[in-house]
């Protein structure tokens, strides 16, 4: 996004857990702060070095070191690339438990290091449940083997979930142990518009009351983003004239183990959705192959690389619930109005677009022409104010890193961050690892 | 001047069920052929046939009668139907073969074509199917039904206009050189190449009235077909692994390795 800058004059690119262990006991020794770094793909300045602390990347550990097809648990390197574990398992017939736009750079280490999110959380859950292990190298370049592959394990405190978000502030993440869920044998997804916002409720509950066991993905994208998406020729895939003035879409998929079962759930959905004597829907379209299938994805998932040819762009994820999706952005756009900021000179747009159905928003302030420090004056922090008013979360899915560090107060009490603030001093008393993270300076 | 009497047009699409084209495809271990438990979808040239023919209807409205599609495959094709259906046609018919059965040939194919044409009442003015198949490429039966039919044939068309008072039609075609434009006199073949357009995606109040159009199942002995093939596939591998290039250091090497290949340097 060229948002951030490192300022790391070295970069150190380990083999072996050995050597990762290796480094930081020579850094520990010497007061030098490590940033871990993965596939870079973060969105809130967490991976990069701001005082010239040394960056050390776990992109040259990238083996696979086991999978049982049996149970599906697959333990590797922390920097093996999402898109390449998918690969490696896809003739097992696993999927990975998670699945985000950055796939083809990220790595599994950064996504546990984050605990990301991604379209599949809805239907697999987070991280936190589908990690079966970690390997992690401590601050003080000791090796915490907990890299098991078993489902149950009740055996003390549950280190490993520390780690888990902790955005590599309290530990090098080595090595991974993930369970893997059976591939789908049919999927399919459906792409609606809707004419006003206040139908996404009632349509999720409709969803998930028809669909169950197999609903997948419940995607929200406002009409700001879909115009913007049809600009930047991803579609068209319904036809406008059916569209109209609809206010918003929603993306659903659904995966199951059986094409005629799930086809029969779907048409009863659709049938309903159709034939209601007050139509949730105006028009929508069902995927008829692979490709269609394909193609509806890439309208969502193409949305944030539109989003960076417009503009600079201000990204918010927030969770908030689901009923005030629409209002924050309104609200957001209001305020930019209202401070004479809006319009091609400034902010060319503010969209909302995001997993609803885990009442996920990515808000996106595009400014046309460059970041400026009077846009960041007037969104923050009034969007982490809008955001603790409805009780919601600062960041639902993209971590503190070092954009949110003085946010993290807006959705954590200062009861949570002294408790935080401890848990770090017992495991990085000389702070070397990723400082000026996460945790706001005292 | 009197106006020319309205000539109804009956368009028939034939479309096939094939292996998607973003599959992987593997040969089987037998190699007799491809693996074929995989995804299946509409081959993506009758799709822009289909597409055409609703196209053809939105232009000209109610100088359409019928825009028929027909598949020739084993029960799944059913669905093939159902998405031409969704897309526009009115109704469709299936010609059941068993699941096991081996994919028609061409030459059989056109032949039932040929009988399901004679079977319609009102007959068929245009027929437009895509002009190759991804599965077998073989891209003949458009050109083996004009014949059999003794029609005109208008293949790897990239556009096509139909003037239904005037009974012709005038279709662009793609060709080594360029472009060719041919004045057809109806009824015609028409095979469709992929610059044609774009086809639609099925709109869900589509999808609904898609479920009560008409479907009617033949079998190939209604039609007095016989499918038995008449080629015989021997074997089917896949072609030989790329083996990795060499590096040399420096250009005398670069001439031995040549050398050693039997590439010499030639006087013009």
């Amino acid at each position: 996004m060229g948002k951030y800058h490192g300022q790391a004059t070295t970069v150190l690119r380990p083999r072996t857990t050995q050597q990762v262990s290796d480094i930081v006991k020579f850094c520990a020794s010497r007061r030098i702060g490590i940033v871990p770094q993965g596939g870079n793909t973060g969105l809130v300045g967490g991976s990069i070095s701001l005082q010239k602390e040394i960056v050390l990347s776990l992109g040259a550990m990238n083996s696979v070191r086991s999978f049982d097809p049996v149970s599906g648990s697959l333990v590797a390197d922390a920097g093996c690339i999402l898109e390449s574990l998918s690969d490696h398992i896809a003739p097992h017939n696993h999927i990975m438990p998670l699945d985000l736009g950055a796939k083809g750079s990220c790595q599994i280490g950064g996504n546990l290091s984050t605990n990301a999110g991604g379209l599949r959380l809805l239907r697999y859950g987070s991280l936190h449940g589908t990690v079966l292990g970690l390997e992690v190298v401590l601050p003080d370049g000791t090796v915490l083997d907990q890299l098991s592959t078993l489902r149950k394990d009740n055996t003390g405190y549950d280190l490993k979930q520390l780690f888990v978000g902790a955005e590599g502030t309290l530990g090098v993440i080595t090595g991974v142990s993930i369970l893997t869920p059976p591939a789908p044998q049919a999927s399919n997804n459906i792409f609606l518009a809707l004419p006003h916002f206040k139908n996404v409720l009632p349509l999720f509950q409709t969803a998930k009351r028809q669909l169950g066991e197999i609903l997948s993905a419940f995607e929200y994208i406002d009409r700001t983003a879909y115009d913007m998406a049809l600009e930047h020729d991803l579609g068209p895939i319904l036809n406008p004239d059916e569209v109209g003035d609809a206010q918003c879409f929603v993306l659903v998929e659904t995966s199951g183990g059986n094409h005629e079962h799930d086809m029969e759930k779907l048409n009863n959905l659709l049938e309903s959705l159709m034939s209601a004597d007050q139509p949730l829907i105006y028009t929508g379209t069902l995927s008829q192959s692979p490709a269609q299938f394909a193609s509806i994805w890439a309208l969502r998932e193409g949305l944030t690389e539109c989003v960076q040819k417009e503009g600079k762009p201000y990204k918010y994820d927030v969770s908030v619930p689901l009923a005030d999706f629409q209002s924050v952005v309104d609200t957001v756009r209001e305020r930019l109005i209202s401070k004479g900021l809006y319009g091609d000179h400034a902010v060319s747009k503010v969209m909302g677009y995001g997993h609803v159905g885990d009442g996920n928003l990515h808000l996106n302030v595009i400014a046309k022409h460059g970041y400026r420090p009077e846009l960041e004056a007037a969104l923050e922090p009034f969007i982490y104010e809008l955001v603790a008013s409805h009780k919601g979360s600062v960041s639902a899915e993209h971590g503190i890193g070092s954009m949110k560090t003085s946010a993290l107060r807006y959705s954590k009490d200062d009861v949570s961050i002294e408790w935080m603030r401890k848990i770090k001093q017992v495991f990085d008393p000389l702070n070397i690892m990723n400082p000026g993270k996460v945790l706001p300076s005292a | 001047m009197r106006p020319s009497a309205v000539r109804l047009l009956n368009i028939l699409v034939p479309v096939k069920r094939a292996v998607d084209y973003a599959v992987k495809i593997r040969v089987n271990p037998e190699q007799t052929g491809i693996d074929l438990n995989v995804k299946h979808s509409m081959n993506p040239f009758d799709e822009i046939a289909v597409e055409e023919a609703v196209r053809i209807r939105e232009r000209l409205k109610d100088a359409v009668k019928s825009i028929k599609v027909v598949t020739i495959g084993p029960p799944k094709s059913s669905e093939t139907l159902r998405t031409a259906l969704a897309m526009g046609a009115d109704s469709a018919i299936h010609v059941e073969i068993p699941e096991s059965a081996p994919s028609p040939e061409p030459l059989g194919v056109a032949k039932a074509l040929k009988a399901i044409i004679e079977r319609q009442s009102e007959g068929v003015d245009v027929v437009i199917m895509g002009k190759q198949a991804i599965d077998d490429d073989a891209g003949q039966t458009g050109q083996m039904l004009a014949g059999l039919m003794g029609w005109a044939q208008a293949t790897f068309a990239s556009k096509v206009d139909v003037d239904a008072a005037q009974k012709v039609a005038h279709v662009t075609r793609e060709i080594d050189g360029g472009l060719e434009e041919l004045r057809c006199r109806l009824p015609l073949v028409v095979t469709t190449d992929l610059r044609l357009n774009e086809p639609r995606y099925a709109s869900l109040p589509n999808i609904m009235k898609a479920k009560k159009k008409p479907l009617e199942k033949l079998t190939p002995a209604d039609l007095g077909i016989d499918f038995t093939p008449r080629l015989e596939t021997i074997k089917v591998t896949e072609p030989p692994k790329r083996v990795g290039g060499g590096k040399v250091e420096n250009v005398d090497q670069l001439l031995a390795k040549l050398k050693e290949a039997g590439i010499t340097a030639r006087r013009a």
